[in-house]
Order: structure tokens, then C-alpha cells, then sequence
């Protein structure tokens, strides 16, 4: 059948199973919209910004396990979008983005909205394509979202002219797919998984540190398995938070730069190490030297093999994905039938037991005003510690990793690598729309809310139930936090003045806003915001404008060289 | 250390930039990239020579082997390998420089591939230390130009670069 290239485009989609797609109209892409208007297989929700239609499929896609869907026009639109594709790059979400551009004959000739997408793009996708040709266009996106889901996934860009989705082709939608080129591993080698096992078993001061590629591979069961069967203590990183259950004893909390004592010190001082789907990055090992000064041996697995080895040297490289190695690695242990040394791992234990003993975590709560910690504890109450939890970047983002507590995968969605702010608000759209029913907060502060407050008018469009919990410290508490410690007190413009009235303004775009000043109303107000199961309601917590985020391992130091809260 | 890296990728618009784009964006050297089609029309073989310590050297063949479009790569030095660049030097070939001009070009195996009444191009092929030590033997003030292609490289016996 004789299909236009727009037409094309959508059926693709469709064959793909798309729910969603996240997108805002415009010139070069009006055939693509005109293609979606005479279907009704496949939604569209129209964004108030570009950002944040791909930060909304984003959302979408990493609280699901599917590829989630942009589509945006030539020009301003593709710009606009590039936040939100180098937001999922670094996270390693997978992402299709459909973007028009202008006529083949007009490229290069600098016309109305053009820009050269794909040159744009290209150092933050997995790979980009510009279709030239109709004929090739159903081909094209299938490869888009293949090399979007496997291997380490990523966002993968096609640059569709508007001349090509106005030509006819024969429509065929390819069922499968082969690159010569991209062959991603799945199984890890067996030698690697054997010398794996023997130093895991041989062990006397074992860590696991896990990151976003457990969560990515759905590999909970396996890692808790694995966790289990060698008793060894485990931490993990922002991105992998949910990966292991966060109430199971042998988790340490969070690693990093505001992680937990006993995890950075269990991490610094360990003599095996297990890396599963993290990449070793600045702010989780701190400073590398300082980092390799304890000799210890590492074990690293990942499905990207430049991940391994380009920080700190490893040991046992192992290649391939997660779930498959974890699983493969188990039946190595089992097959083995020894265990590790109990009386050394007890003694380990014991130590991070002490570690543990300081309490890192703990905070002075106050009846006068209203601390961030305690409103995310209370988030966590009230939800039953069931939530979706969105949230943007700064220090409302590290006391939600920090004092939330998620149990299971999929559940904290946040921007980890690039750190965009903007990102919790519309990715709450993408989570909402994909999980209607359940409870879904947006964590933020009122410097990162407003990057992409529009998005409220999408939220009222399309009737999405987020909670939004504004920590209001009226800084960029994070800005401010690093200013305090390391710039002389000098807050250079971190200060947030003329702020709106949140209250008003939720109800200006037709939500309920709440503002929260007492702590003794933090509970019931989270309680009947999220009783409210049909609307969004705007949560603005007026907190304590000087609290920073502890514990703390200044950039550039050691993971044992950490600042605790003043009065630890 | 000085390597050269081969690698074969899709025959397609916007490869070498995601190349050169990978070494620029993580700060690795270049010091020459050529590239080509192979007989087989829908590839293409490019040969970079780079410089970097081992660890370096590593991520640069790990991020190629990452790009879609790079069906395979080859580190030159983790075997014997042959190189070659071909250099083409226009000199100023006067009076008693003429003469002296011809005997270096003999010496170094160079051919002369066009002359005028007062300049000779040299067309010189050897590795990138054979050119420079050409360039370094004669007189620097009668170079009037010079283009080289950067290097080429090729494994030796059965090392093979082939898809």
C-alpha cells in the first residue's frame, strides 16, 4: 500500500506499539500532524515547550520499560528538544525523537527554521539519522528503536524533511532488524564470570556498588539473589536507588558525594569490589587517586564496554548485560559450593556496623520551621513509600534520594548525569500518563519548578494528578550550600527574589495550591493533597532557608574526607 | 605513545563527523585522518593516527568500536603493521640548487613529478619520519609548499582488516 512519508511515520509508531507521543506542532512537521489527526491509535499530548516533550517521553519511558516517544519541528523545536535528548543520553534512557526539518532542496541554504539537527545532536544521542529518501524512512525508524532499547540504550534522533513526509512509498514495516555494525553483548564471558566468583568468594572486606544499569536491565531479582547468597553489603548510586529494596539491612544508602558514611567508607575500604551497571563517575568515587590510594580488587560488569576501565583500572572486566551476567554469575557461586569466609565478613560487618552508629542521616527537627528532610519523610509516610517520585536538581533532589527510601525500581526518576533542572515536572507527565492510578510526585524547589512551569497548562489539558512538593528555601539551596562552604559566605546571585505566589499561580492554570509554613502541617497537607486523587495539587513547603545537604564529600576529595552535619 | 588506528565504517554522510566529532568532544590528539572508499563501495577506511598513554589509547578504540557507523576497528601497533605517507614537496630548483635537488630526490627514492624552469614537485612516499627527515635534508628556505596525505596503515601477513 502507497503510504506518504507522514503516514509512514505514524504507522511505524503504531507498529512499535506507541501509547504516547509527547510533541508540539509546527511548520516542516505539520504532514507528520496531519497523519496523527486521521488515526486514533496513538495519543498525542501536546508539551508547552519542547524540553518538555522530551523530558515527558523520557519520564515515560523510564518508569516503564519502553521506548518513549518525541516529535518536534525543524529549527526552534529541535533546539529546544536538545536539554532534554542529552538529559536521557546521560542517563542512557531510550528515547525516539522525530524532528521535521525543511525541505531537502532548501538544506543548507539557511532557510526559515533550519538548523543542522543532526550535526546539533549528534555528540548527545546514541546515533542520529536524516532521512533522505522515503523509501528508506520505514527502515530508518525501525533501526531507531532498536538501537534505542538494546545494548546500553539511549535517545536516537530521525530528522525527517518535509518534502519526504509529503512523497508516497510502498509502506513495509521490517521485522527485524540487522546492523553489521552493532552487535551489543548479552551474556558475559564464562572465564571472566569464574575469576568473578573466585574473588567474591575469596573476599574478607566485600562491597557491591550498583548504579543505573541494574534498574535499566531489570536485574532486581538477580542482584537481590545474588546479594542474599553472599551476605555482602551493597550501596548504590542516585540512578540505580530501587534497584535493591532500600529497607533490606545489607543496603547502605546512597554512595557518592551526598551519600551515606557507612556506604562511602564500606566503598573506600573494601578489598573486593563488584561494580554492576555504574560507571564509576566524580561525584559517586569522589577524587580517583584519593580513590585508588586503598588497593582493592575490582570487578566491574557493563553492557558498554567503554564505561570499564576509564576512570579506575579494573580487575574482571565482564561485558554484557546485567541480568544475563548476574543471573550467569549465580549459577557460577552455586555450582562452586563454597561461601565466603563468615568470621572475615562478620568482622566487616561489624565495622560498617560502627560506620552505621554515627547515624549520618540524622537531622535536628524543629516545631518552628519546616525541615526539607522531614518533608520528604513525611512524602514517604503518606505514600506509604509507594510513590513515583520525580524531581529536578539541587538539594531537594539529594533529600528525596536520601530520605525516601524507594524499595523498587523504576520509581525514582531523576536526572542523574546532566543535572537538568527542569526535568521533574514534565517527566512527572510521562510517569503519570503511563501509570494513571498511581500516586506520582514531583519533588522540586522554586528555582527548578520554574524552568518548565508551563508544563502546568499540559498537566490541566490532559488531567494529570501530580503532587507537586515545592521545597521553598528561596535559594538555589544547592548554589547557596556550595557558596556557604567554599566561596566566603558570598551568596552571588543564588538568592531567589520577586518570587511568584505558587498558590496563585497553580490556580491560574486551574490546580489547587497549597501553601505549608507550620511543620506541624506538613503531614495533614500531604495527606489531603494526596487524598485529591484527581488533581494536581501544588505543594509550597516554606523551609528552612539554610539547611544544607550533609553528609558531604566536597568535590575533588576523597571518599572518607567528608564534612558531616555540624552537630554530628 | 604514537598509534595508528584503522577502522572500517558505513560508506554514509555525517561518519567521519562523528569521528572527528568523538575526538574532539573527549579531548583526544589527532595528528593526521585519512579517508577513503574501499573496494567494497559501501564501506570506507579511515586510518587516524593519534597519540595518548595506554589508558587513553584504550577508550579511543572502546568509543569508535561505541560509534553505529564503525563496523570495525584496529590498533596498527598491537601488531606488525607496515606505514606510508605520500608527500608532494615543491621546491625551488635553480642554478646550482637544481643539481643538489635531484641527487636528494634520488637519495630518498623521491620522483619528480613536474618541473618548471625554476621548480621541481617532489612526489615522496615512506613513513611520516622519512618525510620529515627529507624535508629536514635540504635547504628549508627552497620549500615552496608542501602537502602530505597523513598516514596509511596496513597489518602485516595475516593481520587482516576485513569485514
Amino acid at each position: 500500500m502507497e503510504l506518504t512519508g507522514a503516514e509512514i511515520a505514524i504507522r511505524c509508531l503504531q507498529e512499535e506499539g506507541v501509547e504516547y507521543v509527547f510533541g508540539y506542532p509546527g511548520g516542516a512537521v505539520l504532514f507528520i500532524y496531519d497523519a496523527l489527526f486521521n488515526q486514533d491509535k496513538i495519543k498525542h499530548i501536546l508539551v508547552r515547550h519542547e524540553q518538555g516533550a522530551v523530558h515527558a517521553a523520557d519520564g515515560y519511558a523510564r518508569s516503564t520499560e519502553k521506548v518513549g516517544v518525541a516529535l518536534v519541528t525543524s529549527g526552534p523545536g529541535a533546539t529546544n528538544a536538545v536539554t532534554g535528548i542529552a538529559t536521557a543520553y546521560m542517563d542512557s534512557i531510550p528515547l525516539v525523537i522525530i524532528s521535521g526539518q525543511v525541505p531537502t532542496g532548501f538544506i543548507g541554504e539557511d532557510a526559515f527554521q533550519e538548523v543542522d539537527t543532526v550535526g546539533i545532536t549528534r555528540p548527545c544521542v546514541k546515533h542520529n539519522f536524516l532521512v533522505k529518501d522515503v523509501n528508506e524512512l520505514a527502515s530508518t525508524i525501525k533501526k531507531a528503536f532498536h538501537l534505542a532499547k538494546s545494548g546500553r540504550p539511549g535517545p536516537v534522533l530521525v530528522d525527517i524533511p518535509k518534502d519526504i513526509s509529503n512523497q508516497k512509498a510502498e509502506f513495509v514495516y521490517p521485522s527485524s532488524v540487522d546492523i553489521r555494525s552493532y552487535h551489543p553483548a548479552q551474556h558475559g564471558d564464562i572465564g571472566q564470570l569464574k575469576q568473578a566468583a573466585q574473588l567474591l568468594l575469596g573476599a574478607r572486606r566485600p562491597m557491591i556498588y550498583t548504579g543505573g544499569g541494574v534498574v535499566l536491565s531489570g536485574a532486581s531479582r538477580q542482584l537481590v539473589d545474588l546479594a542474599h547468597l553472599l551476605g555482602f553489603p551493597l550501596t548504590s548510586t542516585l540512578m540505580g536507588l530501587g534497584g535493591y529494596p532500600a529497607s533490606d539491612k545489607q543496603f547502605l544508602g546512597m554512595l557518592g558525594m551526598h551519600g551515606t558514611y557507612e556506604a562511602n567508607l564500606a566503598m573506600q575500604n573494601c578489598d573486593v569490589l563488584l561494580a554492576i551497571g555504574a560507571r564509576f563517575d566524580d561525584r559517586v568515587i569522589g577524587n580517583v587517586e584519593h580513590f585508588g590510594q586503598v588497593p582493592r580488587k575490582i570487578i566491574h560488569i557493563d553492557i558498554d564496554p567503554s564505561s570499564i576501565a576509564k576512570r579506575v583500572k579494573v580487575d574482571v572486566p565482564i561485558v554484557g548485560d546485567v541480568a544475563h551476567v548476574l543471573g550467569d554469575l549465580l549459577a557460577v557461586l552455586h555450582s562452586s559450593k563454597q561461601q565466603p569466609d563468615q568470621a572475615a565478613l562478620a568482622e566487616w560487618w561489624q565495622q560498617i556496623d560502627e560506620w552505621r552508629g554515627l547515624n549520618c542521616l540524622r537531622y535536628k527537627n524543629s516545631d518552628e520551621v519546616i525541615k526539607p528532610q522531614y518533608v520528604i519523610e513525611m512524602l514517604h509516610k503518606i505514600t506509604g513509600g509507594d510513590a513515583f517520585v520525580t524531581s529536578d536538581v539541587g538539594q531537594h533532589q539529594m533529600w528525596a534520594a536520601q530520605y525516601y527510601g524507594f524499595n523498587q525500581p523504576r520509581r525514582w526518576i531523576n536526572s542523574g548525569g546532566l543535572g537538568t533542572m527542569g526535568f521533574g515536572l514534565p517527566a512527572a507527565m510521562g510517569v503519570q500518563l503511563a501509570h494513571p492510578g498511581a500516586a506520582v510526585a514531583c519533588v522540586t524547589g522554586e528555582g527548578s519548578i520554574q524552568m518548565n512551569i508551563q508544563e502546568l497548562s499540559t498537566c490541566k489539558q490532559f488531567r494529570l494528578p501530580i503532587k507537586i512538593v515545592a521545597l521553598n528555601n528561596r535559594y538555589l539551596g544547592m548554589v547557596r550550600q556550595w557558596q556557604e562552604f567554599f566561596h566566603g559566605n558570598r551568596y552571588s546571585e543564588s538568592y531567589m527574589d520577586a518570587l511568584p505566589d505558587f498558590v496563585k499561580l497553580a490556580e491560574a492554570y486551574g490546580h489547587i495550591g497549597m501553601r505549608i509554613e507550620k511543620p506541624s502541617d506538613v503531614e495533614p497537607a500531604l495527606k489531603e493533597a494526596f487524598a485529591r486523587k484527581d488533581d494536581l495539587v501544588f505543594l509550597d513547603f516554606k523551609t528552612d532557608q539554610t539547611e544544607n545537604v550533609f553528609p558531604m564529600v566536597p568535590g575533588g576529595k576523597g571518599l572518607s574526607e567528608v564534612i558531616l552535619a555540624e552537630d554530628l | 605513545m604514537r598509534h595508528i588506528i584503522s577502522l572500517l565504517m558505513e560508506n554514509e554522510a555525517g561518519a567521519l563527523s562523528r569521528v572527528s566529532g568523538l575526538f574532539s568532544a573527549r579531548g583526544y590528539n589527532i595528528e593526521s585522518l585519512t579517508v577513503a572508499p574501499t573496494e567494497d563501495p559501501t564501506m570506507s577506511r579511515m586510518t587516524i593516527v593519534t597519540s595518548g598513554s595506554d589508558d587513553v589509547i584504550e577508550q579511543i578504540n572502546k568509543q569508535l568500536n561505541k560509534l553505529v557507523e564503525v563496523v570495525a576497528v584496529m590498533d596498527m601497533n598491537e601488531g606488525d603493521h607496515l606505514e606510508r605517507e605520500l608527500m608532494l614537496v615543491k621546491v625551488r630548483a635553480e642554478g646550482s640548487a637544481r643539481e643538489e635537488m635531484k641527487r636528494m630526490a634520488d637519495i630518498f627514492r623521491g620522483r619528480i613529478i613536474d618541473v618548471t624552469d625554476d621548480a621541481y614537485t617532489i612526489e615522496l612516499t615512506g613513513t611520516g619520519s622519512k618525510l620529515d627527515s627529507f624535508l629536514q635534508a635540504i635547504d628549508g628556505d627552497l620549500i615552496m609548499e608542501t602537502v602530505r596525505t597523513g598516514a596509511s596503515g596496513i597489518g602485516r601477513g595475516d593481520r587482516i582488516l576485513k569485514l
